[in-house]
């Protein structure tokens, strides 16, 4: 309560601000100077930052518990056993999946769509379509055009607009009884655009057909359900969550795990192996052969503390002010274009300036200690969609502030003066 | 000394007079613009350079003995690090050209100041002009 006797009221826009300075104590990394000037790092839709929990956890895991999990009667394996799994339990929790049997590992989101190209494709035909949109990135196109080249099937395309949205009728209208998986990024990592996926999933499950979300870029931004987005399949890293490298996730509905076909053989995977029969173990186990990436899980666990310590909301709702902040300063820039002017956006602006360069952009910021990403972003039938090279993107972490975009604007405007 | 190596204590020499990346930057962006201009229908899939972020189209051809280079791309900085190489390597015979490492990229400070992804592009430069010459030989 507070000291008129009231409760406050959390929910609205008198709720107290996310404490950027407390975070931003969190993570050594951001403390440095870069070309002599303070670090503004605004790459982080290419990956994030760890906070020192993060690094702590994975530092005590190597310096205390570390065995290989699943197979030993000692004390080390039990720890490293449970605190692997115990990461398993905490990204059920964070992303409300039914059960951990539908928590698959894997080293993160390109791993996790593979798989499910690999396994669930398996029986695909030239009969059969697989349904994409214009904005992904190549980590969900190139896999299902390796499918097609095996299979025959063919790889149909969802439109977009000169704001970077999905044409959704347009997509739903491509759905047919053909099509074997939808498969969509719920951000863009080009253009920061949230899809409607909340609307697709619906239409998609009216025809039966599957969906794949490709979340690497709506997991840091918002608070994920996949109960309550009823897609089948959801896919995520761990480094754009603050999280380690070299793992991730793929959240898969219980009832397409159970008949999909193992994507690696090796240990762990199995029940029993003979050369006449070899039985694959239960879910999740059966789609993480050898030994896994423990202390990355544990990483990951240790980040999904974290972000829930902030809280999710909190962390869109300070992301969506420092956008606008964002959007409103680069736009006021002379010779700016956006690419990507969606209605619903997450924590990415990606523009032009002029007919500048943008690695010449980005080298001139880097001078200024400013991070950003140039170039297609892994997303060329974007860039040749809006007929340009690249873009300069500037991505947002919650433990970014307004001087770091002060400081992208500054740097900016001597850019524009030097190319003039 | 020969004409290469006069070529690049010249380039030494102009650059020290820049005591901070934005002028050393802004005479390169400027060398960039002085570039003689590259036909277009010079910018063929088999002229472009790989390796670099931008893209970087440039020829080779023999005059007398000497090797003319061309070269353009879509970044100015990129272009003005071309402009700076050609001063040093166009118009020179192969042989002046293989027996001189593009040490003067560092002491004109380019290699400090320049990403890994631009070295990169200025690496396959340096290797396109020395891949050239050696065909000569």
């Amino acid at each position: 309560m507070n000291a008129t006797g009231q409760i406050p009221d959390s929910s609205n826009s008198a709720r107290p601000a996310l404490d950027n300075d407390r975070i931003r104590g969190d993570f050594p990394i951001l403390h440095q100077s870069i070309n002599g000037c303070p670090l503004a790092y605004l790459d982080n839709a290419a990956s994030s930052q760890r906070p020192r929990q993060v690094l702590d956890a994975i530092q005590h895991y190597y310096c205390h518990d570390h065995s290989n999990v699943h197979r030993g009667v000692h004390t080390l394996s039990h720890r490293a056993t449970e605190a692997y799994e115990g990461a398993r339990e905490k990204v059920r929790k964070f992303i409300n999946a039914r059960s951990v049997t539908e928590i698959v590992f894997t080293r993160g989101t390109t791993d996790a769509i593979n798989l499910v190209a690999d396994s669930l494709g398996r029986d695909f035909s030239a009969d059969d379509e697989i349904l994409i949109s214009h904005m992904e990135h190549h980590s969900n196109i190139v896999p299902w055009q390796l499918l097609c080249e095996k299979t025959g099937a063919q790889l149909k395309v969802a439109p977009i607009n000169r704001q970077g949205e999905l044409l959704l009728d347009d997509c739903l209208a491509l759905m047919s009884d053909k099509t074997r998986l939808v498969a969509i990024a719920h951000v863009s990592n080009a253009l920061g655009t949230i899809n409607p996926v909340e609307r697709l999933i619906p239409a998609a499950r009216d025809r039966n057909i599957p969906v794949l979300v490709d979340g690497a870029q709506a997991i840091p931004h918002q608070a994920i359900d996949v109960q309550a987005l009823d897609c089948d399949f959801y896919a995520f890293s761990s480094h754009k969550m603050c999280g380690p490298t070299g793992i991730g996730v793929l959240y898969g509905k219980q009832q397409w795990l159970e008949r999909m076909p193992p994507y690696q053989g090796g240990g762990d995977m199995i029940l029993s192996v003979s050369f006449e029969q070899t039985l694959y173990n239960e879910l999740p186990y059966r789609f993480e052969a050898g030994t896994p990436n423990i202390a990355g899980a544990i990483g990951l666990g240790a980040a999904i503390d974290y972000l829930d310590t902030i809280g999710m909301a909190s962390i869109a709702a300070y992301e969506a002010d420092l956008l606008t902040y964002a959007t409103s300063a680069i736009s006021e820039l002379p010779g700016i274009r956006l690419i990507g002017t969606a209605a619903e956006k997450a924590g990415v602006i990606s523009f032009n300036v002029d007919d500048i360069h943008p690695h010449d952009l980005g080298t001139v910021l880097d001078h200024q200690g400013v991070a950003i990403r140039t170039g297609h972003h892994c997303a060329m039938p974007v860039m040749e969609f809006f007929g340009i090279p690249g873009t300069a993107r500037a991505s947002l972490a919650f433990y970014n502030n307004r001087q770091d975009i002060d400081q992208l604007v500054e740097g900016l405007k001597l850019a524009i003066r030097m190319f003039q | 000394m020969t004409e290469i190596q006069d070529s690049q204590q010249e380039l030494i020499e102009e650059f020290q007079f820049f005591d901070n990346w934005i002028d050393r930057y802004q005479y390169i962006i400027d060398m960039g613009r002085q570039l003689p201009e590259f036909p277009e229908d010079q910018k063929t899939e088999d002229n472009r350079l790989r390796g670099c972020q931008s893209q970087v189209w440039f020829t080779s051809r023999r005059n007398n003995g000497q090797l003319e280079f061309q070269a353009v791309s879509d970044s100015a900085i990129v272009s003005g690090l071309i402009a700076v190489l050609m001063r040093v390597y166009s118009g020179r015979t192969p042989q002046d050209i293989l027996n001189t490492p593009p040490d003067f990229i560092t002491a004109i400070g380019l290699d400090q100041h320049l990403s890994p992804t631009r070295s990169n592009g200025l690496n396959s430069m340096i290797q396109a002009i020395q891949a050239a010459a050696r065909a000569c030989l």
